[in-house]
């Protein structure tokens, strides 16, 4: 690991000044994505700037029915959140998802957001890879696919984005607080991430300095009935090879609204509209759910390795709305 | 670069100098001689480096030293009290739940940790509902305990262990 300076302001902005005044800056929060990153050599900050213990680490309710939590917040204790169980069963579902309990209890919510690909190529720093040095190529293109994106992705990238909770954020349209070196702003989710186009090493649109100091959840009572499911190499502890992120309200066998998005198919978190229309509106079956799968999955791009990804995002998200249907009927 | 910073290991203060770099499993073995917490793959994968950080079992491989001056941790050593084993490490060693024992501290330690997960009534990726009370079955204490891996597969008497110290 390369040397580092290592601070830790009182104030976020001087966080905020500290990283955004120095390229080789990064900021960090629980660590648990960025010291094993910096263990492999593939991020080299040359100074880290912390601030878990600066950052909120509260969940408040606020009088608009939004829930505010804070940056700090450990993955563990927004899965715990009684409110969270209650009005948001997919967010906590996607955490309890991920990871295991000693990493869920330091990882933090804005550090989750921003966790980077766990792509082989991009872990590996004897291969090329756009996403960590950019214009050396794409080893996964040609390489080892079965984690690769079948949707959005570029000639330049395939990675997928990592992240569970990303996914249930991205179904409910969560706004993340930014606080950058011009100011506050709001970046919504989806939005926040992006596909990888010609410049991957981007994982989101956010610069150089900017900081996540909170996440809204909105007030969706449509997502009291929601869920997450994730489908893995194994049971407990491993990467998505896809998962859905599903709210879902029906009335007398019709679909008044949906919320769907998808994990593992691509760069970013995937935000399904397209299924989500088609669902709007139509039957509560089992063919109309699989019919609005397959709408969303229509323009994916597959391989050998990981052509499998189309039939199981499809299968997997029959089943989470028919499951969601079933509970609406109970 | 260098920082000064105190931990409270297993009860005792330590101050020291450590360059920034030092993780805190490495400033536990290698500077203070707390050689309890393993170093397995060192990347968060294996979970034989798991302490109690301030009450909460981390892995202590992916966390920096500097960034937690001042902090409290307890290693599978500090559970005993008065020379006596704490009951989960004793329930380890009623059923056989190790081969080698290099994973058992961390193990340990994050059944410990995950036993007052329980009682807080946390929920898992495989409790049913999120509103019920958490019944500890075998598959919870599995799913549970994913972050621990055991390359002799003691599994079958480490869920055995547990299940008893859970009583």
């Amino acid at each position: 690991m390369k040397p580092f300076d290592y601070s830790r302001p009182a104030e976020a902005s001087a966080a905020v000044a500290a990283v955004a005044g120095d390229p080789g800056a990064a900021y960090i929060g629980g660590g648990t994505n960025l010291v094993d990153r910096m263990k492999l050599g593939v991020t080299e900050p040359t100074t880290l700037v912390d601030v878990r213990n600066l950052l909120s680490d509260r969940i408040e309710e606020l009088p608009d029915g939004r829930i505010r939590v804070g940056g700090a917040v450990p993955n563990s204790d927004l899965a715990a959140h009684p409110e969270v169980r209650r009005r948001f069963p997919v967010l906590s579902q996607a955490l309890l998802a991920g990871a295991s309990g000693q990493l869920r209890n330091v990882a933090t919510t804005g550090g989750n957001l921003l966790q980077r690909t766990r792509c082989v190529y991009f872990q590996n720093r004897a291969m090329p890879c756009n996403k960590r040095e950019p214009g050396t190529g794409c080893s996964a293109v040609e390489g080892y696919g079965r984690y690769n994106a079948v949707l959005g992705a570029s000639e330049h990238c395939v990675a997928t984005h990592p992240s569970d909770m990303a996914v249930a954020m991205t179904a409910l349209g969560a706004r993340a607080h930014v606080l950058g070196p011009a100011g506050e702003r709001t970046v919504d989710l989806p939005g926040l991430h992006r596909l990888p186009g010609a410049e991957p090493e981007r994982d989101t649109v956010l610069e150089h300095g900017d900081l996540i100091t909170a996440v809204d959840l909105p007030h969706l009572p449509l997502a009291l009935r929601s869920t997450y499911r994730k489908v893995r190499n194994r049971a407990s502890y491993a990467f998505a090879l896809v998962s859905v992120a599903a709210a879902l309200d029906v009335v007398d066998g019709t679909v008044v609204d949906a919320r769907v998005a998808f994990g593992g198919l691509a760069h970013a978190p995937w935000r399904a509209h397209r299924a989500e229309e088609a669902l709007r509106g139509g039957p509560a079956t089992e063919e109309a759910f699989r019919e609005a799968g397959r709408v969303e999955l229509a323009d994916a791009d597959t391989g050998p390795d990981n052509a499998f990804k189309v039939p199981m995002a499809v299968n997997t998200l029959a089943l989470v709305l028919r499951g969601l249907t079933d509970e609406e009927a109970r | 670069m260098e920082a000064t910073i105190t931990l409270y290991v297993d009860g005792g203060r330590h101050d020291l100098t450590v360059d920034t770099r030092t993780t805190l499993l490495d400033a536990l073995r290698d500077r203070l001689g707390v050689t309890s917490p393993k170093k397995g793959c060192d990347h968060g994968q294996c979970g034989a480096c798991t302490v109690l950080l301030e009450g909460r079992r981390v892995v202590s491989c992916l966390a920096l030293a500097v960034a937690h001056d001042g902090a409290r941790v307890t290693t599978a050593a500090g559970l005993a009290e008065e020379g006596r084993l704490h009951p989960v490490a004793r329930a380890f060693v009623d059923h056989d739940g190790f081969q080698c024992g290099y994973c058992t501290p961390g193990q340990v330690c994050s059944a410990v940790g995950m036993l007052e997960e329980v009682a807080a009534d946390w929920p898992s990726h495989v409790t049913e509902g999120l509103d019920a009370p958490v019944r500890l079955s075998d598959e919870e204490i599995r799913e549970r305990m994913s972050g621990n891996l055991c390359r002799c597969g003691a599994y079958v008497n480490i869920v055995a262990a547990i299940r008893e110290a859970a009583r």
